[in-house]
């Protein structure tokens, strides 16, 4: 990038909130008319969201950050999860053990937000790329690779980003089995148990008490 | 020499800027390929520090991740206390049956310690950034008046660094007798520190020359690359979280929002490293208006804050409702020192999280890296990076 | 009669007695800071806590550095390069670790996957500060610890290379308001000698 030229002023600049932002489209609706596969639903607290199927999710950016009204310029996050042990998963809209990848946008023009879901098996994670819509969503892929073990097609550099590169696993998910060892170093140390909570490893024998010793 | 003269002539060495090194405001490795004075690519290497506390979140209670909060983004943990109790009462409001209602004192209080953080944060951020430059000197002066409102934190809660003090439902004490001439008398110690300061180094030629035109964004290119926060308004954006979404009483308070627009003059542009310097000085100033305004309309303590005894007071009420959220989720974000942290907590009706996710400002800032840090010197990746402000606990989490 | 103004002016002293005055005086630490605890360090060099009176500034280089702190969480990732930085630090060397996340994992220890309990498996320790961070006050005092330690230090002979713990009672600390005292009390417990299970890199002839 050099240095040399100078930058134009960038007229588009965003107003702020007290400005009247009215916009006469509602962009739910016109993301539902445009794609008929994609649905509106609710989460339990009523937050409004669009399912989207996966292979659609690049044209459904492309109209959400392009179309005059919604103006969706920028991917505030876009984060993994895990519903492998949601309660009651069988009622709900989820099949039992899916990743589900939320996008959270928000329009600086309009100053409006926008939910999309996509929802993949765990087996078979790939969803499309968005780098092309917006290009911070490169960060936010690999780190969701790394942790949730998604695939992202057509991302230009998808490598671990959090973990070491011969790391085994991806941690996030619900079934992740914490390693018993890396670089040489066993990660129980000192007759160290994790007794309890989610993550305890069953063969190990319960201790009377807190094992003392070691450093402080 | 442009772009072009580096990849064609000469070796390219490959250097490992990293992870240990005094420049790069943490444990963050950047791989440089340059031929010794003009770098063609870096590339940021990662997860040095990441400390898998979202995977914590799923291990531990509501109210006892609030201690990991501040070690998401140790150096404004105020702040970052702030945004996730936010987010989570923003989750108990989505069902009105089980809304938290903070006291109004509460909100004060909560405004008065983050705006303090967000001095002391914004200070170690152009102190470090004029250290790396090679200006010893402002920093030590940013840490002389950090050392001021470190103290002050401590006769509040106890603690000087991390601070888990503000909680769901309010924060865990009142202020200390004597706190608000403690703050008001910082204040005004600040605004003739902050003169010398600006005529130290904001207003330096070598620094202002050094930081002209380097790293420039334009507005476009920030929001495309998901910049928040001073870095984001550097380039010319006046977006606000405080403004735009406001929680607690920021609604009630008035201040400007400083935006960048080219302070360098004829050698620099709008968005460039001296831009979102002078940003973080200009938002110093207006924090301490936040202040002051705070501790003129904060109201006193009286029958309305019952006292904060864990049996009887307002801390037994929100703990029987702070078990368990509603089901469902929320993205709540607020305004921290280094821009927006958004918070996408996920509840199944349980008292241990389903899922916490962070989003904050430095992982964003990370990723443009690449694309910025082309054809420039060896000096001027240290400016870029000093300028955005990057800690690497908040990338690495 | 002896004149009162005279004082003694010759000292007998082992030269090694001197050399070590010498490198207690000038403890020129790596500066390595890694979470939370390095912000802590960064104020003990500050202009209040100021370790630059005990002769100690920060370099940047392990190769120009006597005294590594290691402040903050090690994670896997970068535990193999704790390890390197210290086999580049020069003889003699040593290494304090700061905080309840380089003594023993800290908060993380429990339930992350990516942190390391404590970089004693992978350096050896002299010196360990605990706190979440400590205050600046504990550190010097690890330091001066550090320093008695370093009184000891002999070129030749057996080196004594067991940690030491530094314990602040709560009743000395300044923030809970507890009695004034003017040094927090710190005693020596004899750990285990070693706990790296990894050779040491220091001749013990």
């Amino acid at each position: 990038m050099s240095t040399e030229e100078p930058r134009a002023v960038d007229p588009a600049t965003p107003r702020p909130r007290d400005v009247a932002t009215a916009v006469p489209v509602d962009p739910a609706t016109a993301v539902l008319e445009r794609f008929a596969s994609v649905t509106a639903h609710v989460t339990d607290n009523r937050q409004p969201y669009l399912l989207v199927p996966a292979a659609l999710i690049v044209d459904v950016t492309r109209f959400v950050r392009d179309h005059v009204d919604i103006r969706a310029d920028a991917l505030m996050s876009l984060s993994g999860l895990d519903l492998l042990k949601w309660p009651g998963a069988k009622k709900g809209e989820f099949p039992f053990s899916d990743l589900v990848m939320t996008y959270h946008l928000f329009s600086y023009r309009h100053a409006r937000r926008l939910t999309l879901k996509v929802q993949v098996p765990r087996t078979a994670a790939s969803v499309p790329t968005v780098t092309a819509i917006w290009p911070v969503a490169g960060q936010f892929e690999r780190e969701i690779f790394d942790l949730y073990g998604v695939d992202f097609p057509g991302h230009p550099d998808l490598r671990r980003i959090m973990m070491p590169d011969d790391w085994v696993g991806h941690p996030l998910r619900k079934d992740y089995a914490y390693p018993t060892g890396y670089g040489g170093v066993v990660l129980k140390r000192d007759g160290q148990h994790f007794d309890d909570g989610p993550y305890a490893d069953p063969a190990l024998p319960k201790p009377a008490k807190p094992a003392a010793g070691g450093a402080a | 020499m442009t772009l072009e003269a580096v990849t064609t002539s000469g070796d390219l060495m490959r250097l490992s800027m990293g992870p240990q090194h005094p420049s790069t405001h943490g444990v963050l490795r950047l791989i440089v390929d340059t031929d010794g004075e003009v770098v063609s690519r870096v590339q940021p290497d990662l997860g040095f520090l990441h400390r898998s506390i979202e995977k914590i979140g799923e291990c531990v209670d509501w109210v006892q991740f609030v201690p990991y909060t501040d070690r998401v983004d140790y150096v404004c943990a105020m702040n970052s206390n702030h945004a996730y109790c936010t987010a989570v009462e923003a989750l108990f409001g989505t069902d009105p049956a089980c809304a938290v209602k903070v006291p109004l004192r509460g909100e004060y209080i909560r405004v008065l310690v983050a705006e303090l953080n967000r001095i002391s944060s914004h200070l170690v951020a152009v102190g470090a950034m004029s250290m790396d430059l090679g200006a010893y000197t402002p920093f030590l002066h940013g840490i002389a008046q950090r050392e001021t409102v470190n103290d002050i934190f401590e006769k509040t809660c106890g603690a000087r660094l991390t601070y888990n003090y503000v909680t769901v439902g309010g924060v865990t004490h009142d202020l200390y007798v004597g706190a608000e001439d403690d703050i008001a008398r910082f204040c005004t110690e600040l605004e003739r520190e902050m003169l010398r300061f600006n005529r130290l180094i904001t207003t330096n030629t070598i620094f202002r020359d050094r930081c002209a035109g380097v790293g420039t964004i334009s507005a476009e290119e920030a929001i495309g690359w998901g910049l928040v926060g001073p870095s984001l308004r550097g380039s010319g954006v006046a977006f606000d979280v405080r403004k735009a979404e406001p929680y607690g009483v920021y609604d009630r308070l008035t201040f400007d929002v400083p935006v960048g627009d080219n302070f360098a003059g004829s050698r620099g542009a709008k968005g460039d490293s001296y831009d979102r310097f002078v940003v973080r000085v200009l938002e110093i100033l207006e924090s301490i208006r936040i202040l002051r305004q705070c501790l003129k309309d904060m109201p006193k303590p009286g029958p309305q804050d019952k006292p904060a005894d864990p049996d009887t007071g307002w801390q037994a009420e929100v703990k029987k409702v702070i078990l368990r959220p509603p089901k469902g989720e929320i993205y709540h974000r607020v305004e921290n020192p280094r821009g927006e942290t958004g918070y996408h907590l996920v509840s199944d009706g349980t008292k241990i999280p389903y899922r916490i996710k962070i989003r904050t400002g430095s992982f964003t800032g990370v990723g443009i890296f690449e694309h910025l840090m082309r054809g420039i010197m060896i000096a001027d990746i240290v400016t870029i990076i000093g300028s955005l402000d990057i800690v690497v606990p908040e990338i690495d989490r | 009669m002896k004149d009162p103004t005279q004082q003694e002016q010759v000292h007998f002293a082992a030269v090694e007695d001197f050399l070590n005055w010498g490198k207690e005086n000038s403890l020129f630490y790596l500066l390595f800071a890694t979470a939370c605890c390095g912000i802590e360090m960064m104020q003990t060099g500050g202009p209040r806590y100021d370790v630059d009176r005990l002769g100690m500034i920060p370099r940047a280089t392990p190769r120009q550095a006597d005294l590594m702190i290691v402040a903050g969480t090690i994670t896997h990732k970068m535990a193999s390069r704790v390890r390197l930085l210290y086999e580049q630090m020069t003889e003699p060397r040593w290494v304090i670790s700061m905080g309840s996340c380089a003594n023993a994992g800290g908060p993380f220890s429990k339930y992350s996957y990516s942190v390391l309990n404590g970089i004693d498996k992978h350096v050896p320790v002299d010196i360990y500060v605990p706190g979440c961070p400590p205050r600046p006050e504990a550190l010097i005092d690890g330091c001066n610890e550090l320093r008695k330690k370093v009184r000891k230090y002999r070129t030749l002979g057996i080196r004594d290379r067991s940690p030491v713990t530094i314990e602040t009672t709560v009743a000395e600390s300044r923030c809970l308001g507890g009695e004034q005292t003017a040094v927090a009390e710190s005693r020596s417990r004899g750990v285990a000698e070693s706990t790296t299970g990894q050779p040491s890199t220091e001749a013990t002839s």
